[in-house]
């Protein structure tokens, strides 16, 4: 990595730790919630969605504010964390991806729920014939029919995560090494004088991470596509 | 043994359906397109639950809403083919046909059934990769495999074209009698049941019409309305018992009477279904000696029905009920009423290969 700077390798490595952390993190609640959202009928459902979709239109700032608030040491979230199990996660590298978590949960249940939608039931009815309980057919018929919906949800949730910025700096700071991710460290940089040219090159570099993880996941996708399209 | 007594309302539409078939056998769910034909093989299944009723097959009670017993469809083991196959996207027809077999390896025998269905060559194929008649032989081999003890077939013939359904029957015939899988067969195409099915279940309106052995329920003047535009004719069920080939005849019998046909390639002993269209039989007072009709049986009428186009229906029984169609001047003419006696004449060319059916059980 004699290309990169030790500050870019950091930044670098911080933002895709925070961001596969928070796609990791925030898979099975996704699923779940677009579960809910395209099966299940219920009172308030409508207000659920709304909250889902909230960070989408709500400030970043406020989103940051709201996390520090609850998570924060003395918030009610966060001081029953530390009490309970020791953890602090405000001002850490771990609040950076709950902050990146919760900016790309919309995305990610979007295009879940818009696959899991798109899912023939009649199938899941003819497997029950067969058979099979409830959990056998959701992991052999539902999941593999909404593959590519899980799949284009994770990428869109870790490209919202690698650029999350407002809901971060908010809630995590801006603290070197911690939580001091590429826009974060981008940022700092043109906040700096003579930081253009170091500036310039993170730039370059957030686009060829974007560009890489799309090329991958268009792979990936063509890939899926061909099994779903019954190939042996 | 199927007993449904079930009430189930869908919207506008209500399905208030009741009947018991004896075991074994095929029971076919005859209705026009409407009738809850579908809607209630759903229910037999489990998916769909019924308002109220019961469900039993083969002494296993699969709903019964008193006693609050609702058995999951993944429970009730009954297999059921798809009017539209549902075969699984996204695997190959061997995963396909797998999916409801059992982990231990009992139960139905995969070489066995992928045999009996020829689609051997098909295994490593997707779905997508399979003509109609192909798809429609790999779902009912994936139902076979999951071992139930009953087939729901929901209109397995529907979607493909005369050469397809050809080619689908035999296998249906060969399920009833190499298997001998009990089937529930959903139809709306007589001649499908007047060749599979031992009783059958008219449905209309989202409601039992009759129900009984196909013989008897062809029979009946008053279910003509409902049976459509099939052809009518009396279905009976006959024994090959010889073949003349000097004359190319073959002699088939039923209820202590011989039947003459053209030369037909069926083994001694085989049991048959036949059916004798009604415009095919003649009648007579007397039996005539000098006539090239060779099939000529004394009866009695039973009933006599005026059709719309002026021509009338004539039921005689000869020991079973044969139905001719005659004009009105004839029936004056021979002043036929119920209870007189006649003659019954049909002629033997009139039943071709096409209104023999094929066995309905090997001997």
């Amino acid at each position: 990595m004699d290309w990169l700077t030790p500050l870019e390798v950091e930044a670098l490595g911080l933002s895709l730790r925070v961001a596969v952390a928070s796609v990791v993190g925030s898979l099975p609640f996704g699923l779940a919630a677009a579960w809910l959202l395209a099966r299940r009928s219920f009172p308030g459902k409508s207000l659920v969605d709304g909250i889902i979709h909230l960070p989408l239109v709500v400030p970043p700032v406020v989103v940051g504010y709201v996390l520090l608030v609850a998570l924060g040491r003395r918030g009610p979230v966060g001081s029953w964390l530390y009490d309970n199990f020791g953890i602090s996660i405000a001002f850490t590298w771990k609040g950076a991806a709950v902050a990146a978590a919760v900016m790309a949960f919309p995305l990610m249940v979007r295009a879940m729920r818009l696959s899991l939608e798109a899912v023939d039931r009649r199938l899941e009815a003819a497997a029950r014939t067969l058979g099979a309980g409830r959990a056998r057919v959701f992991v052999t018929i539902t999941l593999p029919l909404m593959a590519p919906g899980i799949l284009a949800g994770t990428v869109l949730a870790f490209a919202r995560a690698l650029g999350e910025f407002g809901a971060t700096i908010t809630f995590v700071s801006n603290i070197p090494g911690e939580t001091r991710t590429l826009p974060i460290a981008l940022y700092t940089l043109t906040q700096t004088p003579d930081g253009e040219a170091a500036a310039a090159r993170l730039a370059i570099i957030s686009v060829l991470l974007a560009l890489a993880a799309i090329v991958a996941s268009e792979w990936i996708a063509r890939r899926m596509a061909r099994r779903l399209e019954g190939g042996a | 043994m199927i007993e449904v007594d079930v009430r189930r309302k869908l919207g506008k539409f209500s399905l208030q359906a009741s009947f018991t078939s004896p075991p074994g056998g095929i029971t076919a769910l005859f209705g026009r397109s409407g009738a809850g034909k579908t809607s209630l093989i759903n229910l037999l299944a489990g998916l769909d639950r019924p308002d109220e009723g019961r469900i039993v097959v083969d002494g296993v009670v699969l709903f019964d809403s008193e006693a609050g017993i609702d058995m999951p469809p993944e429970k009730r083991r009954l297999g059921y083919v798809f009017q539209e196959g549902r075969l699984f996207p996204h695997m190959s027809v061997r995963h396909n046909l797998a999916y409801g077999m059992k982990g231990d390896g009992s139960g139905a025998d995969f070489d066995q059934i992928v045999e009996l269905l020829d689609i051997g060559i098909l295994l490593d194929r997707g779905p997508r990769d399979l003509s109609g008649g192909e798809k429609k032989r790999v779902a009912i081999g994936r139902a076979l495999l999951a071992s139930p003890r009953l087939l729901l077939m929901d209109e397995p013939l529907a979607a493909l074209d005369m050469g397809r359904k050809a080619e689908i029957l035999p296998y249906i015939e060969r399920l009833r009698d190499e298997l001998a899988m009990p089937i529930v067969y959903v139809s709306h195409a007589m001649e499908e049941i007047v060749r599979l099915a031992d009783t059958l279940v008219i449905m209309s309106d989202g409601k039992v019409a009759a129900v009984g052995p196909v013989e008897e329920l062809m029979s009946r003047l008053d279910l003509r309305p409902l049976t459509g535009r099939y052809e009518a004719g009396a279905v009976l069920t006959v024994t090959v018992e010889g073949h003349d080939v000097k004359h190319a005849v073959t002699r088939l019998a039923f209820e202590g009477m011989t039947l003459l046909v053209p030369h037909a390639d069926i083994p001694v002993g085989e049991e048959l279904r036949i059916r004798i269209r009604a415009r095919d039989v003649s009648l007579a007072l007397t039996a005539p000696d000098d006539i090239s009709i060779l099939n000529i049986f004394p009866g009695r009428v039973v009933e006599i029905s005026d059709r719309k186009d002026g021509q009338m229906d004539v039921i005689v029984d000869v020991g079973v009920k044969i139905w001719a169609r005659v004009t009105r001047l004839a029936v004056n003419r021979l002043a036929l009423e119920p209870g007189k006696e006649v003659h019954a004449l049909v002629k033997a060319v009139a039943i071709d290969r096409q209104s023999l059916g094929r066995s309905i059980k090997p001997r």
